[in-house]
């Protein structure tokens, strides 16, 4: 690590203050991503300021929607809730140890292209409340490590839209246990939706397999679909091309949980 | 009280309640008055010449006390880090060495290598220091890929087309003359993937000076604290042997990786003496990736010759072995003397030969890794077997059979150097059959597809040989080292038992072993044996721990040792008992005068040795500790016959092993349980070989898998619910009669896993390891 000023505001003003101030401030959450990529000397913020102090934590049912706050552990989320397919969820990523430390917001906030929960966030329409504003799921990912988080801003919390139905299938990265590709399938009142992560830069929607299970919500459905994978991800782990293939797997494999 | 903690009992470990409870002693828990940090700057680049390197701004550095280069330490005359087993070519003559210097001089060889190093007084200065260096590198030409790395551009002045050494052994022309006259013949294009060791505890050193005497003391990570000393005096010119103490402590795995003498060691005791301070250094974790030595990165075409019947004739195998860019310690013995004589495993095959061509890369050393050679040599000949099986339509375990060494035969000498002492491999085989149900296979098979998923059968009967031995059959063959063991069993005043021994533990649970032996021999509790190992200021010169040496080699100089303490007290007891030697036995402790009632305790006796009052001085001297040294006739056998199946998902390639069986002859066994821990942890290196782990350096030479996030380790969840078994055929040249267990999980179990798979998708061949994607493509044709 390189040095930094460590700061622990109690309330959501006081951190945006010192975010403000800081020659090169960063956020620290759960610190699963942030801590080792400062001990690898890999960042060099001037002041971190460590979220943990706020009151961000928990998780609230109202009449058609869940909503989590930021500083909510996975493991937390994993314990069971209302949206079953997002305890699964919550439950696959990385191991016990990361399940206990790290947190949605940190994980949405951090947008890294292997992460679960931004599946579950675009596939369930789910709303990104910052203390900037809210953002609507399908505008928040806009690509590697990049989302439409205002500089400076918090994730304060999520806010998920009960589902009809909706299941998640992952297939791990052997070595990271991140998601080489994770796919929900959902029946919303919104329509049917599909999210897509590890597959692409970030998660995105598979349009097309979001309109053959409207027509006919089956695993058949989604036969023969084409998968557009020129633009996603490859290295050693898995090609494009076999990311694309999986991305029609996990999503048959969804289908197949809730039909 | 011994048959709880004898020899053949399931003793819990001594060593485990410090371990698990966080209470290990490990080097870098080691920490010495106004001790400091080093920390090593690294090569980013694969190649490339030095042209200056510039540690002013480093040096400015609040807190940053030296920095070296490699010039400083050559102006020291500290020499190059040696490798200890010359090979020779086919021609004669002797292997390439190139020059290795501890810390580069003159250019840069793989990603990682250390050019300079910053000691500070805190590691964090000692970072920013080593940050600070600057270098002028001028880069050459990459040579990565190994199979074109012989013509590529010349690494080394010394080693003309890359090449390190082209070895051979067996016979050629009778080897031809069976192919010619075979009915079919199978081959194979085997890719034997690279791998890096990953041990839990990363390498660290501290290195200590006292001034006033001019002794060093050295702890460090290594499994040969002995060997380590012997290098660093002899060849890399530190200090004199006497005046250098090595110390290793708790060392937490090493798998082959800490037999080696590394430069980081080396520097950092160079510079204690220099700066007259401690100095301590520990690798990052991606230090380890980048530095430790690698493991296996054989390219081999193998062919194997067979009468129609199924019978083998002949096998010829061509081997191109990646040796990385310098010789790491043992490099240059691993795929020739610990691979080529393997060859044969547990067949008759009477005609083999082997060449073996190492060549030199941009890559990071690569030496011996748990099995060293003769998982090699396994995936060779047990993926041909297999293959040939599948090709002659036979049974794969009928061909097995068919070829088998016979329990008959033995001693029986191999074409290719060895002679196997003892053995029965059908007996491990038809044992594992059962344990498996391989009746129940085509049934099990037939459900999986019902499930849509495919299923797969393979068999591995693997051979190895443990214990390097003799010494002069191994320094005759270019060995650079003795092989023997010592071993000093120190009786106390009251009856308690220190035994020093030059091997070492780094997991393996000597603590526990070695002290069921002397506690069984000599009839005392289990608790009052204390084992001492690993520190060159306590024990006489022994050769540490590699090659599941330790209990066949280090414990028969513990029984040998041992033996002569017995030797003597019994003179002792028969003055004591006013009887003579002849008429005295000694039996669960106590000593007994034959044909009376009259009998006195071991205890009894050693507290007389060291208070003499009741022998002859002029004939006995008093005391009772001794010392042995031994020296193996032979190589002990370990064998044993892996079944494994596994279940393929056909749509994402994901491979499941279900059902994996390991029958293994490890002869007379001393702790079950600590043996089916070795099983458990060979067997997750092996399958983590077969389906997980690939360091790969990509065509730029930069390592890829540089960290947990690709490099694939093996974990619980990866690995089915081993069935473990053993037969016994006693070795029959040791006082034991052991064989060694520490790698057969290893040797074994990657071509029973690989000849499952393949047998699950019907193809010829999938290269290692199988990955999902890499599997996806098999069943796709590609
Ligand atoms: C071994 C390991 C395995 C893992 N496996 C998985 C896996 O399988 N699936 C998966 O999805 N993830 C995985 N992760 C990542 C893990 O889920 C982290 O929790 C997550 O990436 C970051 O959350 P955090 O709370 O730890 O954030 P931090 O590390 O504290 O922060 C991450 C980034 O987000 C910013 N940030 C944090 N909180 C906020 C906020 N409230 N508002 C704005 N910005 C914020 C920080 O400034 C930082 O840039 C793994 C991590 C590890 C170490």
């Amino acid at each position: 690590m390189y040095r930094f000023n460590y700061h622990k505001p109690d309330d959501m003003d006081a951190a945006q203050q010192m975010m403000a101030d800081a020659e090169d401030g960063v956020y620290l959450s759960g610190g699963m991503t942030l801590i080792p990529t400062l001990k690898a000397r890999l960042a060099s913020p001037t002041d971190v300021i460590d979220l943990s102090g706020l009151a961000l934590s928990g998780i609230e049912l109202a009449d058609d929607s869940l909503t989590i706050g930021a500083l909510t552990l996975h493991s937390e989320v994993a314990a069971g809730n209302e949206i079953s397919s997002l305890s699964n969820l919550a439950l696959a990523i990385g191991d016990a140890q990361v399940r206990n430390r790290g947190t949605i917001g940190g994980s949405i906030a951090n947008s890294d292209p292997g992460a679960d929960y931004p599946a579950a966030v675009v596939a369930l329409g789910a709303t990104i409340n910052t203390t900037a504003g809210a953002i609507d799921a399908d505008d928040f990912f806009q690509g590697l490590f990049e989302t439409a988080l205002k500089p400076g801003a918090i994730v304060t919390s999520v806010t998920f839209p009960l589902p009809v139905r909706a299941a998640y299938e992952k297939f791990p990265n052997p070595a990271s246990r991140y998601a080489v590709v994770g796919v929900m399938v959902a029946e919303t009142n919104g329509g049917v939706r599909v999210g897509v992560t590890g597959a692409g830069p970030c998660a995105y929607r598979q349009r097309n397999f979001e309109q053959a299970l409207a027509d006919n919500f089956s695993v058949a459905a989604l036969d023969g679909l084409e998968v557009d994978y020129a633009e996603f991800n490859s290295d050693i782990h898995a090609s494009a091309e076999y990311r694309g293939h999986l991305v029609g797997v996990m999503a048959r494999r969804a289908v197949a949980q809730i039909t | 009280m011994t048959s709880e903690t004898g020899i053949g009992a399931a003793v819990k470990r001594k060593e485990d309640a410090r371990f698990i409870t966080g209470a290990g002693h490990y080097t870098d828990d080691i920490n010495q008055p106004g001790q400091l940090y080093a920390v090593f700057v690294r090569s980013m680049y694969p190649r490339a010449e030095i042209r200056s390197i510039d540690v002013s701004s480093a040096l400015a550095m609040e807190g940053v006390v030296a920095a070296y280069t490699g010039a400083d330490l050559a102006a020291d005359e500290i020499g190059d880090l040696p490798c200890g087993w010359m090979v020779k070519s086919k021609d004669g003559s002797d292997m390439i060495q190139p020059p290795h210097p501890p810390v580069a001089v003159s250019v840069v060889n793989y990603v990682g290598e250390p050019y300079a190093m910053v000691v500070a007084e805190t590691l964090q200065a000692a970072r920013d220091g080593a940050e600070a260096v600057t270098a002028d590198f001028n880069e050459l030409p990459v040579v990565v890929d190994l199979a074109s790395a012989h013509g590529a551009d010349q690494i080394h002045e010394a080693a003309p087309g890359n090449q390190c050494y082209d070895w051979e052994l067996g016979d050629r022309e009778a080897t031809d003359a069976a192919f010619a006259s075979a009915d079919h013949v199978t081959s194979l294009d085997i890719v034997n993937n690279r791998l890096i060791p990953n041990a839990m505890e990363p390498r660290a050193a501290v290195g200590m000076y006292e001034a006033a005497t001019g002794n060093y003391t050295l702890y460090t990570t290594s499994q040969n604290p002995h060997l380590e000393r012997l290098i660093l005096a002899a060849f890399v010119n530190v200090a004199a042997e006497s005046k250098l103490r090595v110390v290793s402590p708790d060392v937490g795995g090493g798998f082959g990786s800490k037999i080696f003498v590394y430069a980081e060691e080396t520097a950092v005791i160079w510079a204690a003496g220099k700066l007259a301070r401690a100095i301590k250094w520990r690798a990052d974790r991606s230090e380890s990736f980048l530095a430790d030595a690698h493991g296996r990165d054989h390219l081999t075409k193998a062919e194997l010759a067979l009468k129609a019947d199924g019978t083998f004739v002949g096998l010829r195998v061509k081997t191109v072995a990646n040796m990385g860019a310098y010789l790491s310690l043992f490099a240059s013995s691993v795929p020739t003397y610990l691979y080529g004589t393997l060859l044969a495993g547990q067949y008759r095959t009477p005609a083999i030969y082997v060449e073996v061509q190492s060549v030199f890369t941009n890559t990071a050393p690569v030496d011996a890794y748990r099995g060293a050679g003769r998982p090699e040599a396994t995936y060779v000949v047990e993926r041909l077997v297999e293959t040939a099986a599948r090709e002659l339509g036979k049974d794969p375990a009928d061909i097995r059979r068919l070829n088998f060494i016979q329990p008959e035969d033995f001693p029986y000498e191999t074409p290719v150097a060895l002679t196997y002492d003892t053995g029965d491999y059908d007996a491990s085989l038809k044992k594992a059959i059962e344990l498996i149900g391989y009746d129940g296979f085509a049934e099990r098979k037939a459900s999986s597809e019902a499930n849509g998923k495919k299923r797969g059968i393979g068999f591995s009967c693997y051979i190895e040989a443990c214990g390097l031995a003799p010494s002069q059959v191994a320094l005759s063959l270019g060995a650079g080292v003795g092989l023997f063991e010592s071993a000093e069993v120190r009786v106390d005043v009251t009856g308690s038992v220190s035994v020093m021994t030059g091997c070492h533990s780094h997991g393996q649970g000597h603590e526990t072993t070695f002290a069921q032996i002397v506690s069984d021999k000599l009839g005392i509790p289990f608790e009052n044996v204390d084992v001492v190992h690993g520190d060159t200021g306590r024990s006489d010169y022994g050769l540490g721990t590699y090659g599941s040496r330790s209990l066949v080699v280090g414990g028969s100089a513990i029984v040998k040792a041992t033996d002569k303490v017995i030797a003597k007290s019994r003179k002792i007891a028969a003055h004591m008992l006013e009887s003579t030697e002849e008429n005295v036995d000694f039996e669960e402790g106590t000593f007994s005068v034959t044909d009376s009632n009259q009998s006195i305790t071991f205890p009894e006796v050693a507290f007389s040795a060291y208070v003499p009052g009741n022998y002859p001085l002029d004939e006995l001297e008093p005391g009772l500790s001794e010392k042995a040294f031994y020296d193996p006739e032979n190589f002990t056998y370990p064998a044993g016959a892996h079944i494994c199946e596994v279940e393929v998902d056909p749509e994402t390639g994901k491979v499941e092993i279900v059902n994996f069986v390991a029958v293994d002859d490890f002869g007379e066994i001393i702790n079950p349980m600590i043996v089916a821990g070795q099983v458990h942890g060979g067997l997750a290196q092996g399958i983590g070989q077969a389906l997980l782990e690939h360091a790969i350096y990509d065509e730029s030479g930069q390592l890829v898998t540089g960290s947990y996030m690709d490099y694939t380790m093996p974990r619980a969840d990866d690995m089915p619910n081993f069935v473990v078994d053993t037969t016994v055929t006693p070795c029959t040249h040791n006082p034991l009669g052991a064989k060694g267990c520490g790698e057969a999980g290893a040797i074994g179990s990657t071509a029973a896993v690989m000849n499952a798979l393949t047998d699950a998708l019907g193809v010829v061949d999938v290269p290692m390891p199988a990955t999902p994607e890499t599997v996806w493509r098999a069943m796709e044709g590609e």
